[in-house]
Formats: structure tokens, C-alpha cells, sequence
């Protein structure tokens, strides 16, 4: 789960990490208060999980009433399209924090480097651009060190790091501490990704993180309830909201081919396959291991609110799964839920015959069955492409 | 012979109690696996089906003989049974578990290696040697003994594969699912290792999917260790970044991670990869047939 810039700046807080004060605002006459307690000047700043937002027009300096209210109610609502074309994310909401004098601007990150299996700790004097960025620019000023994941990262370690990275000896002590503590809250909050662009040094010479990206990992969001109860700015969308409340794992592409899969594999091999086949699939739903009528229902009732949607593949493999079972809860489900949509299915693996049996005997209009992954998503573009044409 | 698990292996289950537990720790003696004994802490005295309980994966070591174990337990308490099971005396732990938290996983690994304990998984269907033993919830049925090794990161789609070599006449040597998560105990390299220094494995299937760079790293280890040929298959052509598709460790962050990029990568090492599950099944064939 990502966390929003002011849901991980409290998380930072809670460390007792320097981050500026702020409140929370979800309209202009909100952004307004919010300033004339914090005192001028402000940053309004749109919360979308994307980067780039400056550069996107998301984050303005009010220095009285008039510019907090304006900048808030053109900052709301906006689209922001990330710098790799990501979103367009919607703005809903703002924060508003005493605004910060700049002096120097450093880059930090603490993120879980899958191949070492251990943290690895970031930093470099260039801040305030993409870390890609800075790799490229000059490789040297960015330096990395691995944390034991035993022990965690000494201070005399942070120390080591923050003098190589060439940052004035002047704030060193309090760059090296935030290190330390950056790392506690990775381990401590089961953070996989911290990353603040920039870390600055203000005015005062007080060392500030003045932006914060993390994400949670969600495996342990059980042992923090605190964090499972933010809004998720991701599941905005209907479908993954609905799919969320009722268990199930989807993700929601732009195609009019709803697919249904057990397995990640194999659901995520069955996407490319339809891609391959020249459709475009309208999600990714992994059925799981059960696959009973209820959880077919509830997944079919998902795929289809989607109103792209124009034909549906089903593809099962079934091991523990047995695809009779899987083939009454595809019957039934459809029966409930009154599918006019093409439906194509592929059922292989255990009792796949009885499960092919029983679709026969059903007799559904609409429901096709090839034997081959490549057969079933060939047969589904053709129907959501005459699908496509009948709405045209 | 075979890899990880044999004739030879004597399982210990920690949560055979449980309902999965159960189910599938039966399966896997059904199938012929010696299940010498389950752990549940405070059960110890009782049996399943005849399967002897004790109270520590431990005591199992020096009462039953067992040297492999499985982890079964729901997912809050998992990595502690594999740190117990690493400091039990097996020399193979083999997680089912689905859904424990990396940062939990991170210490568990470095025990693992320090102790030199194997360690498959977690969040994977376990390893089968067709013919000789099964632990975990691979469904055997679609496997035959024969020379091919598999080694995937995804369930159902190992068992798409495996179907497909079944029905082309072909078997397997081993099937070692290494499970999707972020930090997992084997990875590519550690299990292309073994099915190299295995006399009955011709070829190696290697099935990858989107997040990490194990493929990448795997890509460069079979050009400068690997003799025997291995036909590869990547899922996530279509998935975008950022968004987790599935497994934990299935997610694209920025440009690395990407389908694409590990089939280039996996191909620049003379890897042939299949375009589907289907394509890959019959290179395999057709190499295993011109060697």
C-alpha cells in the first residue's frame, strides 16, 4: 500500500523525524483556515500517489488568503499525469504546510533490494530530481549501502555513508540520524520503499524531509491497524474498490476483454495471450484456488460493472481446483447474475471433462468452450470485436 | 535421482493439524512421501491418520528421523516455525505459507544461509520428484517421471506446462515451485544449480513473471554455468507498472522488472523462450528430442 505525502510525514513524525507542520484540507475554504493557522507562506500541495507533481502544476506557495484560496480550488480536481504517463490521478485532496526556506536539497531512500535481501540506504547531495536522474548525472554522488538485517544501521554506518556522500560537515550529524531512524521506520512499519526528494536544509540550517513516497508492505498491514484504516488513493477506481471489499485480487487494464484466471501466473499468462491474440484485456482477476459459485459470481459482478467490458474469458487450470466444480459455479452464476455477454471457457486439468459435461448440459447461449489457452483467447477477441461492432 | 526431495526424504509438517494441513500432508503420504511426523505445540501425543504429533519440529528430528520439513502454518506465525525449523536439524524447509511479511522473511533467509539449511519458498507450491515423493500442493497427476527439471515462480502455471510435457510424452526429474514473493529462500540460480549437477535432468524449464531481476541474474548464470539447455517462459507481457499483480513480489516498479526485459535478457544468453505456456512446453520437447 503507498502512502500519501502527508500520511508518511505523520508516519515520519511518529519517529520523531523533522518534518515541517502542516494540516490536512479537501477544499479551498479548508486550505484558507488551514493557512491562516500555519501562517504565511504556505505550500498547497495536491496528495496523488505520482511524482512529478510539481512540474504538473500540483504543488503552489500562497503568501496571503487571496493566492491559499485560488491556488486550493485550482489544485482540486486536477488531473496529474505522472512523469512516465501514469494516471491521470485526480486530486481530492490537499496539504498545506509552513513553507520552507531552501537552502541545499539532498535525495534519501530506504527500499528493499529483492536481490541482496537486505535494505539498501540511498543518498546524495543532489536532491530534488528523479534518482534516475542523478544516477545518470553523475553516479558518483549517489551513495548506497546496505543495512544488516540483523543488527539495522549503526550510526557510526550512517555516519560513513553521509560522509561520502560529500554533504557539509556542518549537517552531517543530523542527515546520518535520519538515516538511522528512516531505517527503524522501514523495519519497524514494514515500509518496503521510503523515499524523501528532497531532503533540504532550510534557512535555519535545520535539516527537513520535505517529501515523503512509502509504501507499506500489505502482507503486514494485520500489525498495523493504524495504517489499514488510511484512505488507499489507489482503489479509487470502481472496480478495484468493489473487488476490494469483496476479497478478491483484481486489476483493472484498459481493454474490453474481462479475463478470469486461477493463479497469478497463469492469470497474468493468460493477459498475454489475449494481447497476443490482438485483444486487449479489461483486467486481471485471480479466482484463486476455491472457485466456487459465490466467488465466481462476485467475480463476474465485478468484471462486468465495468462497462467496457464486451466478452468474457474464463481460464482455469484446475490441480487442487476441480473443474466441475468450477463449471457449476460458472453455470449458476451466470443463471443469477442473467450474462448476455459472449463468455468463452477454457477448463483443463482435474475433472475437466465432467466440468465440460456439465456446461453442455447447461446450454448456455452465450457460453462457448475451447480446449487450448490460445483457441479460447482467439475466440474472444473475435467476439468482443463483433461486440464492439453490434454497439457501434 | 532427482532434486531437494526423494525416496529418501522424511517429512515433518508443521500444521498438519490445521484443515490445508491435513488435506494435503495426506495427499503427499498418499502419493508415497514419508510423512514420519507433524508439529503442533501442545498437540504433541496425538496423531493424524496415524502420523505421529510433537510439540517442536525438534523433537520430530531426533524421535522420527525427519530431514525435510514443511511449513503450513497461517501466515503471522510462519516465518517463527521456519526460524524454528532452520534450528531444528533438518537440512530442507520447504514454506507453503502465503502472505508473510518480507521484513519478517529478510532475517529468516540469513538464518537459512547461515545455518546452511535449504530453504524453498515461501508462498510456492512446494517441490515434486515424480515417482518418488511430493510435499507441498502440487497436483501430481500432471506429472510423469522423465529428464526435464522445472523450476517456476507461479503454481498453476507450472502445472499448464507440466500438462503439456505429459500429453507431448515427456516427464520430469524434479518440480520446485520458488515461490512469488519478494524475498524467497531459493531462487532461480540456487535451483538451476542443482538440476545441472543431477545425472537424470536433460533440460531445465524455467518459468519466470514480472518484479525483481532473478531472471535477469539467471540469464547471466546460465551462460557462464549452465551446460544443459533451458527453455524459458515469462509471464506479464501486458501487466503495467505499479500495480501488484497477484503475487507479493509481482509488480513492476520504473523500467526494471518488465516481461520484456527479462526475455531479452534471458534470450542475449542464447535462452529459448516460449510465447506462451504452450510454445514453451513444445521447445522443450523438441529440444529435449535433439539432444
Amino acid at each position: 500500500m503507498d502512502l500519501l505525502e502527508y500520511q508518511g510525514k505523520e508516519l515520519f513524525a511518529r519517529y520523531g523525524l523533522p518534518v515541517p507542520e502542516g494540516i490536512h484540507a479537501a477544499t479551498p475554504e479548508e486550505a484558507v483556515a488551514a493557512s491562516e493557522k500555519l501562517g504565511y507562506p504556505v505550500a498547497v500541495k495536491a496528495q496523488v500517489l505520482i511524482g512529478g507533481r510539481g512540474k504538473a502544476g500540483g504543488i503552489k506557495i500562497a503568501t496571503d488568503k487571496t493566492e491559499a484560496h485560488e491556488h486550493a480550488g485550482d489544485i482540486i480536481g486536477m488531473d496529474i499525469v505522472g512523469p512516465h504517463g501514469e494516471g491521470p490521478f485526480k486530486v481530492h485532496e490537499l496539504w498545506v504546510e509552513v513553507g520552507s526556506e531552501i537552502e541545499s536539497e539532498y535525495y534519501t531512500s530506504v527500499i528493499l533490494d529483492r536481490s541482496e535481501k537486505k535494505l539498501l540506504v540511498m543518498l546524495s547531495r543532489m536532491g530534488g530530481m528523479d534518482v534516475e536522474a542523478i544516477a545518470e548525472s553523475d553516479p558518483g554522488a549517489l551513495v548506497k549501502e546496505h543495512v544488516d538485517p540483523i543488527e539495522g544501521l549503526a550510526i557510526e554506518d550512517a555516519r560513513g555513508i553521509v560522509a561520502r556522500s560529500g554533504i557539509p560537515r556542518e549537517v552531517a550529524e543530523q542527515v546520518a540520524s535520519v538515516l538511522v531512524k528512516l531505517v527503524e521506520v522501514a523495519r519497524a512499519e514494514d515500509a518496503t520503499l521510503i523515499e524523501v526528494n528532497p531532503l533540504i536544509v532550510n534557512a535555519a540550517g535545520e535539516v527537513i524531509l520535505l517529501d515523503s513516497k512509502v509504501t507499506i508492505d500489505g502482507n503486514a498491514l494485520y500489525r498495523h491497524p493504524e495504517l489499514s484504516e488510511l484512505s488507499d488513493g489507489v482503489a479509487e477506481d470502481p472496480q478495484e474498490a468493489m473487488a476490494k471489499e469483496r476479497g478478491l485480487t483484481y486489476v483493472k487494464l484498459e481493454g474490453d476483454i474481462g479475463v478470469l484466471g486461477n493463479g497469478a501466473g497463469l492469470c497474468m499468462s493468460t493477459l498475454d495471450v489475449v494481447a497476443q491474440a490482438g485483444g486487449s484485456p479489461a483486467n486481471f482477476l485471480d479466482a484463486g484456488g476455491g472457485s466456487k459459485a459465490d466467488a465466481i459470481v462476485d467475480a463476474l459482478e465485478v468484471i462486468t460493472s465495468d462497462e467496457k467490458v464486451k466478452a468474457i474469458l474464463f481460464n482455469i487450470f484446475g490441480g487442487i481446483t476441480r473443474c466441475d466444480e468450477v463449471a457449476k459455479g460458472i453455470i449458476e452464476a451466470t443463471a443469477r447474475i442473467g450474462l448476455t455477454m459472449p463468455i468463452v471457457v477454457r477448463l483443463d486439468g482435474t475433472n475437466s471433462e465432467e466440468g465440460l459435461a456439465l456446461l453442455d448440459e447447461a446450454g448456455i447461449g452465450n457460453l462457448h468452450h475451447e480446449s487450448t489457452m490460445l483457441g479460447a483467447a482467439e475466440k474472444v477477441v473475435e467476439l468482443a470485436a463483433a461486440g464492439r461492432e453490434n454497439s457501434a | 535421482m532427482s532434486i531437494i526431495i526423494d525416496a529418501d526424504t522424511k517429512l515433518v509438517i508443521s500444521g498438519l493439524t490445521g484443515r490445508e494441513g491435513t488435506f494435503h500432508g495426506l495427499r503427499n503420504r498418499d502419493y508415497g512421501t514419508q510423512v514420519v511426523a507433524g508439529v503442533t505445540p501442545g498437540k504433541g501425543g496425538q496423531d493424524v491418520e496415524g502420523i505421529p504429533v510433537y510439540d517442536s519440529i525438534a523433537e520430530s528430528v531426533t524421535e522420527a528421523g525427519a530431514n525435510t520439513s514443511m511449513i503450513f502454518v497461517p501466515a503471522r506465525f510462519a516465518a517463527a516455525s521456519i526460524n524454528e525449523a532452520i534450528d531444528s536439524g533438518v537440512d530442507t524447509v520447504i514454506a507453503i505459507t502465503e502472505g508473510i511479511p518480507v521484513m519478517d522473511m529478510m532475517p529468516t533467509y540469513w538464518r537459512a544461509r547461515e545455518k546452511g539449511v535449504r530453504l524453498i519458498g515461501p508462498n510456492c507450491p512446494g517441490v515434486l520428484s515424480p515417482g518418488k515423493a511430493n510435499v507441498g500442493i502440487i497436483p501430481a497427476q500432471f506429472f510423469d517421471p522423465g529428464r526435464i527439471g522445472v523450476v517456476s515462480k507461479s503454481g498453476t502455471l507450472t502445472y499448464q506446462i507440466g500438462n503439456e510435457l505429459k500429453q507431448a510424452g515427456e516427464g520430469n526429474s524434479s518440480i520446485v515451485g520458488i515461490g512469488g514473493d519478494p524475498i524467497v529462500g531459493s531462487d532461480f540460480i540456487d535451483i538451476l544449480t542443482l538440476y545441472e549437477n543431477d545425472p537424470e535432468t536433460d533440460l531445465i524449464v524455467m518459468v519466470g513473471e514480472i518484479g525483481g531481476d532473478a531472471e535477469e541474474r539467471a540469464a547471466d548464470f546460465i551462460a557462464k554455468s549452465i551446460s544443459k539447455p533451458v527453455v524459458a517462459y515469462i509471464a506479464g507481457f501486458t501487466a503495467p507498472p505499479g500495480k501488484q499483480m497477484g503475487h507479493a513480489g509481482a509488480i513492476i516498479s520504473g523500467s526494471s522488472g518488465t516481461a520484456q526485459a527479462k526475455k531479452e535478457a534471458l534470450e542475449a544468453k542464447g535462452v529459448r523462450v516460449g510465447k506462451s505456456p504452450t510454445e514453451a512446453a513444445a521447445i522443450a520437447v523438441e529440444t529435449l528430442r535433439s539432444i
